[in-house]
């Protein structure tokens, strides 16, 4: 084949149409920056993890338990040798003597030096290196601000009062949204037992670290421990472990952000396409001529191909230089849910690959309407009516199909880092886009029969959906596809907020609980809230136990099976409870709840995930290892439970008459409409028993509303370049069209048709674009979101109407936005200029 | 140089076959200067466009310079084409994004050649010297056609076929165009095959085959 031929054809073709070529670059271009910028993130993320990973842990090495260190775990740290430093970390209510509220908060008792690696930044600075010198504590500046302290005062915790000395600006390894459940505060660990709170059932993470000597590798010192210490329960982290977890865990954020992008760009290829096709069908004549002239089919694909490859190249280039700049700005969005900084540079490999995906996209979608061009005959050049020769099957355009397919896979399986997410994801997008594909087919049928009943403007306007290369398919693909994104963010939110929804006056749920109660404290809770007027719901008993055995196998042996699923159900500790009828968010599933006392063996009821990791059903056995003391039980029935509701819910529990003389604490749960009560209530609670702690509900909703807002808008912002692709393609059709139009328009308006009437024509096509494209995509997201809702986050799916209403109707203003531009640019010509270039 | 035996085109028309051309046999000798002419739907342009391989019969078989073209592939007779045949369009069929220079260029780019200084000299035998960068829009349709002869030319090709090439130019024009294709007829013994409705116009030609109905009427020396 001559390629020089082609080269050259394609870059004169470009030369002369380069304006309306532009857009079809630019269909590339926003899904190009898109990928670039969350893929430039992603690594910058993972370097600034590998450089600051020291720094997340503080130490070399760590020893964490739930309970006080074993002395086994003791030896193992006295024969590692090194620097060692303790952290207890535990959640307290903190008060003052004036203030009119409790705050819970996240304590931290720290003894030695830690951390050894990185440094607490405080205001005033320095005040981290005061805190051992007395009985001092570091806290965030939202407890001072809620409970109205200012540094130098008092905070009371437990039965000790701490003197605030400054306020944490930065710790190394945190992520932004952790204090959002609750503020830090940092005591010395001297002062942890005259606090009185690590009585029995208290919950604390007790953390050895330990920096070491020289020349001493972390990682098989870990090896070497970690099977000893794993039945005790003690934890070893190192600085690789949980360089590999947090890399893991964000990469996936990056990875689910990419994916929401890469649709950008498949819309952008969409876009390319339907450029391409138009392009092509104004140069069939073109083609014709040239194969008379002896060109061959393949060179003039070629040219085509050549030429939307060039393009597509220069806009996959903006795209990834517009993308290192967005890429920029993603720490400021994303930085509240990654605990190192993030130190941004330029990610050329993501740029490089980036461009090199913008390209491949673009080619493999330009193909489909560039083979039409092989199928042009000679023949065309001297009769317009000379058909393509059909010829049986066309393996080139099945190839371009199956390439095409492939392509969206492999993109997505790429992005995501996994064949079957990739798979799932690519029929997603392609069930979507045959939606909207079936949505514009509707609206041109209709178009048809509503045409008639219409004034002769409107009538004009729906026509134009139908007239010959129009780009109806196209544009409701782009700009629904966008609409839709959004719509499902929109409505997953709103369904997970409503959920958690404690604060509404009509919401009868509880907003407030007390928990480890010790049972003689009990009487004395009930009667401070009975005095403040409030009716609480029966306390309900906790137990905290593990597993010894099931079906008569003992613990150690089923873990040691690797192979074995749900070893976390084997090794968590259980929080149970004992009843004698189920509550409202229980469903028995199998067995039969009991009615008769209980026998030799208790009897236990189990929520049906648990079971299935432990493969237990009705009629087994499990022994339970309560404080030291074995109780077997019988598996009697199998519960469904719903976890969404504010409710004391439980993975097991017991029959009355087993665990009442176990060692146990209470939680009891109330609705407080009024926060200053429930301040007030906290306060005298923490005052009199310092070791039950209150949790305000409408605190945690709050907290958990503005970490899915955070998480939505990172989602949106990846959304937004979907539907920026989406406006370029609607521009793009527009600017294909344009000749036709301008040519329509100047023919109307020698007929005498006004300026106001033009608009109007224009006006009706885009609004009609645009209810059909924000419907579908509203539709298409209501269905994807409740699918999310009940498969996935299994809750209750509802709509916001009023927003939902609000996502259409900017999908119709953006739309007609642009039509209305198009149509005045159109109407700006005299009809004379366009006849005269007409006849040109 | 060109001879066809029992040409035959049907096409298939709302269902039922609709014979165009039937059963044509023809020779044209090397360096003749034929017309055919017919009334509009007589098989003129059928016939050209099978004649010049841009269509395949339903039966029957054509030579081309010596070449069978059913035993050529559809790229094949595109080499052929490109190599010893030039055309000329009622409607010029000029490519908008080159400019008059590069449209005469592109026979011979698509043979991986490329010879300026002979485009710019046909441009001038054709009136056009000075023109050469001139976008066909910025043309008169006679300026255009005349980019197209000169196109037609530029690979020295050894037949050419010229469908209605005054068809859509004034009548002055027109004679200037039939005036030049006689002149390089003569000057490069090209064979030239002229497909019209215009009487007068076919009168210049050194033989005329008329064309009724699919069937050759008549054939006589001009």
């Amino acid at each position: 084949m001559m390629f020089s031929f082609v080269l050259r054809m394609a870059r004169r073709d470009t030369r002369a149409g380069w304006r309306r070529l532009f857009l079809l670059a630019g269909g590339v271009t926003a899904g190009v920056a898109a990928l670039v910028a969350i893929n430039g993130f992603t690594a910058n993320l993972r370097d600034s993890i590998a450089s600051q990973a020291r720094q997340l842990l503080g130490a070399d090495l760590s020893f964490e338990s739930r309970s006080p260190l074993p002395d086994q775990a003791r030896a193992a740290l006295d024969s590692i040798g090194g620097t060692e430093s303790a952290v207890t970390s535990f959640s307290a209510m903190a008060y003052t003597g004036g203030s009119e509220t409790a705050r819970l908060t996240q304590m931290s008792a720290v003894t030695g030096g830690w951390p050894f690696y990185g440094t607490i930044e405080t205001s005033p600075a320095g005040a981290w290196g005061q805190l051992q010198s007395g009985r001092h504590v570091i806290v965030d500046p939202s407890l001072l601000t809620s409970l109205g302290v200012r540094l130098g005062d008092s905070i009371t915790v437990g039965e000790t009062r701490l003197r605030v000395i400054g306020t944490i600006a930065a710790v190394p390894g945190d992520v932004g949204v952790r204090n959002a459940f609750g503020p830090r505060a940092f005591m010395r660990g001297a002062d942890l037992d005259a606090t009185g709170l690590l009585g029995f059932g208290a919950r604390a993470e007790h953390a050895v670290f330990v920096r070491l000597p020289p020349g001493a590798d972390a990682q098989s010192i870990a090896e070497t421990w970690r099977p000893r210490l794993r039945d005790l329960r003690v934890r070893i982290h190192t600085v690789a472990d949980d360089q590999v977890r947090l890399d893991n865990a964000l990469t996936r954020l990056g990875n689910f952000l990419a994916l929401v992008a890469l649709v950008a760009l498949l819309l952008g290829g969409l876009g390319v396409a339907s450029a391409v096709h138009v392009h092509i069908k104004g140069k069939l004549q073109s083609v014709a001529m040239l194969r008379c002239l002896g060109a061959t089919s393949g060179q003039m694909v070629g040219v085509y191909l050549v030429q939307a490859g060039l393009l597509a190249l220069g806009g996959s280039i903006a795209g990834a230089a517009i993308g290192l700049l967005v890429q920029k700005a993603l720490p400021a969005l994303l930085g509240d849910f990654v605990p190192v900084d993030v130190v941004f540079h330029p990610s050329w490999a993501a740029a490089a690959v980036g461009t090199v995906m913008g390209l491949w996209v673009a080619v493999v979608f330009a193909l489909l309407p560039l083979l039409e061009v092989r199928r042009v005959p000679p023949l065309a050049a001297l009769r317009q009516d000379a058909s393509a020769g059909s010829g049986g099957r066309d393996w080139w355009r099945i190839g371009t199909l199956a390439a095409l397919g492939l392509t969206i896979i492999l993109l997505s399986t790429w992005q995501s880092r996994s064949v079957r997410t990739g798979i799932i994801f690519a029929l997603a997008v392609l069930v979507v886009l045959a939606m909207l594909r079936i949505a514009a087919a509707l609206l041109m049928r209709l178009a048809r029969a509503l045409a008639p009943a219409l004034p002769f403007s409107a009538r004009q306007g729906i026509l134009n959906l139908r007239r010959p290369s129009n780009q109806t398919s196209t544009v409701i693909l782009a700009i629904g596809f966008g609409a839709f994104l959004l719509a499902t963010v929109l409505l997953v939110q709103h369904t997970l907020l409503r959920t958690l929804d404690v604060s509404s006056p009509s919401s009868a749920n509880a907003n407030m609980v007390f928990f480890d109660i010790q049972p003689s404290q009990l009487a004395g809770t009930d009667s401070m809230l009975r005095s403040a007027g409030i009716v609480a719901s029966p306390s309900v008993a906790i137990v905290p136990m593990r597993i010894a055995s099931v079906r008569g196998i003992p613990v150690s042996t089923l873990q040691a099976d690797t192979l074995r699923d749900g070893r976390w159900a084997l090794r968590r500790e259980y929080r149970s409870t004992w009843r004698d009828t189920m509550v409202a968010s229980e469903k028995l599933v199998a067995g039969r709840w009991w009615s008769a006392p209980a026998g030799d063996t208790a009897r236990i009821s189990v929520e049906q995930d648990v079971a299935g990791e432990l493969g237990v059903s009705v009629g087994d056995g499990i022994v339970w290892n309560v404080q030291g003391t074995l109780i077997p039980t019988v598996v009697a029935s199998i519960r469904s439970v719903d976890w969404t509701r504010f409710e004391p819910n439980f993975f097991v529990v017991f029959q009355p008459g087993v665990l009442e003389a176990a060692p146990h604490t209470w939680v009891t749960l109330a609705r407080i409409p009024a926060a200053e009560s429930r301040g007030l209530l906290s306060r005298r609670i923490a005052e009199r028993y310092p070791n039950v702690t209150s949790l305000d509900l409408t605190l945690i909703q709050g907290a958990i509303t503005s970490l899915l807002g955070k998480v939505t808008l990172a989602i949106r912002f990846m959304a937004l370049f979907s539907l920026l692709t989406g406006l370029v393609v609607l521009v793009g059709a527009i600017a294909t069209s344009r000749f036709q139009r301008v040519r329509e328009a100047a023919l109307l308006r020698t007929l005498g048709a006004s300026r106001h009437q033009l608009v109007t024509v224009a006006l009706t096509e885009y609004a009609a674009l645009g209810i059909v494209a924000g419907a579908a995509a509203l539709l298409l997201g209501g269905f994807a979101a409740w699918s999310l809702s009940h498969w996935i986050f299994q809750v209750a799916f509802s709509v916001p109407v009023g927003s939902a209403v609000m996502l259409v109707m900017a999908t119709v203003v953006v739309t007609m936005l642009v039509g209305l531009w198009t149509a005045l640019d159109v109407a700006r010509q005299t009809p004379l200029e366009v006849l005269r270039g007409m006849l040109e | 140089m060109i001879r066809c035996e029992g040409l035959t085109r049907e096409y298939q028309s709302g269902g039922q076959p609709l014979i165009v051309l039937k059963n044509i046999t023809l020779a044209v000798e090397a360096g003749a200067f034929l017309a055919i002419v017919g009334p509009s739907g007589s098989g003129k342009t059928t016939l050209l466009g099978l004649l010049a391989g841009l269509d395949r019969p339903s039966s029957g078989q054509v030579t081309l310079d010596g070449v069978r073209l059913d035993s050529l592939t559809e790229d094949g007779r595109a080499r052929l084409r490109g190599e010893r045949v030039g055309f000329v369009f009622q409607s010029f069929q000029l490519v908008p994004t080159l400019t008059a220079l590069e449209n005469v260029l592109v026979p011979l780019e698509l043979l991986g050649r490329s010879d300026e200084p002979r485009a710019r000299q046909l441009l001038g035998s054709v009136g056009l010297a000075g023109r050469e960068q001139h976008y066909p829009a910025q043309l008169s349709g006679g300026e255009q056609q005349r980019v197209a002869l000169a196109r037609a030319f530029i690979n020295t090709p050894r037949i050419l076929f010229a469908d209605e090439p005054t068809g859509n130019l004034d009548a002055a024009t027109g004679a200037t165009i039939i005036a030049l294709m006689r002149e390089l007829n003569e000057a490069h013994g090209t064979t030239l095959v002229l497909v019209t409705h215009d009487q007068d116009l076919a009168r210049q030609a050194r033989r005329i085959v008329h064309l009724a109905d699919g069937v050759i009427v008549s054939d006589s020396a001009a």
